[in-house]
């Protein structure tokens, strides 16, 4: 499964979002990766699914499936997404 | 004798590899795999390599802003944006600040694990923009070698947990009290927000009870609001210099094409370097994380800005317009009181400005918001103007650090080492 976490600058909450996925696909055994992206770099890129906050995630417009998470911090609303998203695929 | 030449002389005078060198034993303490290790290493390389080039495009478009203001209205002038600062700190200052930043990360883990102050700071960028800025500023005070980075981590290790401490009670009232803290270095900013917010307003009176359009959410893409500011300041700047002055920098061509291809050249060098930036803290912020959850469980995530947006997505764009009224008014001040022309830049107004707004909401309602933004703003204007001498020949470079807390640390500590060197 090949994720992109996207933010404004690609810095701050991507990078958290990116850190928090990677960790429960480890746990989950889930294969793959988890790119961090800016907002303005993401056209050309190919992914299963992009992960972003609610008001980032409104904004794309991507031939992959956009995921918006409510909480960055929340592990259990991230994880319950992961999974599902993993299950689809 | 000659295994020591080559690490002091080469590779320790090699900032790109050392930054490197730091990658590598994060991932290596981590125990990650080989593959894992190799390919983080190399690209925290790359980024650096990337951050330099990226300094070269903004410099050829900087170096005609900078004269061009100078020679309008005889005042030095200064766009605020970090990218740009660290990049050209990184040509003198690149090996000191590698250091830092490393030994830092270390000082933070000693201190959350040793006093009530249980905070990791994970903001990367902000962290390798505070090294850059301590080497600096203790560099330009006259202290080299150890003592700089010894005195340098230190004091990065205690700012990267004395900030988030100092917006704790505010983000309690924030997010209700959830278990993540701020790690951005803007909170001066913020904390003096939420201070007004106190006295001027009424948290009952929220902004979020108000319609706001939200169409300038288009702001949070750094790239595209640098591109247009720059390009209107640029346009700004040589209509009111006049023909004479910019056609000297603009090489015959109209006014239009030039602000136009400038406003660009400056926006793409720093999307250059926050590639570059994105390469190096993208691999160093999880290895340093892992550690620090082995080392220090129960402490807090301190992290970006925007994490605060979501609390209050009105008082963000509120808090946007009045921080950059804040800057608009000072730009204005700072002139007669001789001090450098900050131009205000969209993008420090823009997450600084957006998180005062949500500070001073949570303290005082709308009037929190607007009043505490703008004090805000006004803060961001100021300090890095104050912050101009103590930075040595970076000073005269027509940028600077853009967010609070440089300013505030740059300052004390520029004058402080100045008694001591």
């Amino acid at each position: 499964m090949r994720v992109l976490a996207v933010c404004g600058m690609g810095l701050g909450s991507s990078l958290v979002l990116k850190m928090n996925i990677e960790k429960i696909m480890e746990q989950e055994g889930i294969p793959g990766s988890v790119e961090v992206k800016d907002l303005s770099s993401i056209m050309g890129e190919q992914a299963d699914y992009i992960f972003a906050s609610e008001e980032i995630g409104a904004k794309i417009e991507h031939p992959a499936e956009v995921i918006s998470v409510k909480n960055m911090t929340d592990k259990n609303e991230i994880k319950e997404k992961v999974l599902a998203a993993y299950k689809k695929l | 004798m000659a295994l020591i030449n080559f690490i002091v002389y080469e590779i320790l005078n090699e900032p790109a590899v050392l930054v490197g060198l730091m990658t590598f034993l994060g991932l290596a303490l981590m125990r990650k795999p080989v593959s894992k290790v190799i390919s983080g290493t190399l690209k925290s390389i790359l980024g650096f390599v990337i951050l330099g080039a990226g300094a070269n495009v903004l410099v050829g478009s900087l170096n005609n802003l900078g004269p061009m203001i100078q020679d309008a209205f005889n005042i030095q002038g200064v766009i605020p944006t970090n990218e740009a600062i660290v990049a050209l700190a990184q040509q003198t200052f690149g090996s000191e600040t590698a250091m830092i930043m490393g030994f830092g990360f270390i000082a933070n883990l000693i201190i959350a694990r040793l006093t009530p102050l249980k905070y990791i700071f994970l903001t990367g960028h902000h962290i390798f923009f505070m090294a850059a800025l301590l080497s600096a500023v203790l560099g330009t005070a006259g202290i080299t070698g150890a003592p700089l980075i010894i005195v340098g981590a230190v004091i990065l290790g205690f700012v990267m947990v004395l900030f988030p401490a100092l917006a704790e009670p505010f983000m309690k009232k924030i997010t209700g009290g959830s278990d993540v803290a701020l790690g951005h270095f803007g909170t001066t900013g913020y904390v003096a927000a939420g201070l007004v917010g106190k006295v001027v307003g009424d948290p009952e009176d929220s902004t979020e009870d108000i319609e706001v359009p939200q169409s300038l959410s288009f702001l949070k893409e750094s790239v595209l609001s640098t591109t247009l500011t720059m390009i209107i300041i640029f346009f700004v700047v040589s209509l009111i210099a006049g023909r004479d002055i910019y056609s000297e920098y603009s090489g015959g061509k109209s006014i239009f094409m030039f602000s136009l291809m400038q406003g660009i050249t400056f926006a793409a060098g720093v999307n250059i370097i926050l590639t570059g930036v994105r390469m190096i803290i993208g691999e160093i912020v999880p290895a340093f994380q892992g550690i620090g959850e082995k080392l220090v469980p129960d402490a807090k995530p301190a992290l970006d800005c925007p994490i605060t947006f979501t609390y209050a997505p009105n008082a963000v764009i509120i808090g946007f317009l009045f921080s950059f009224l804040g800057g608009l008014v000072s730009m204005f001040l700072l002139g007669p009181l001789g001090l450098a022309l900050i131009i205000p830049g969209m993008v420090p107004h823009f997450f600084t400005g957006a998180t005062a707004g949500v500070f001073g909401n949570a303290t005082g309602g709308k009037k929190g918001a607007m009043l505490g933004a703008f004090v805000n703003g006004v803060l961001i204007s100021f300090l890095p103007a104050l912050l101009l001498p103590v930075l040595g020949s970076l000073g005269f470079a027509n940028t600077t650090f853009g967010d609070a807390d440089f300013g505030v640390v740059g300052i004390i500590i520029g004058y402080i080492a100045k008694l001591f060197a």
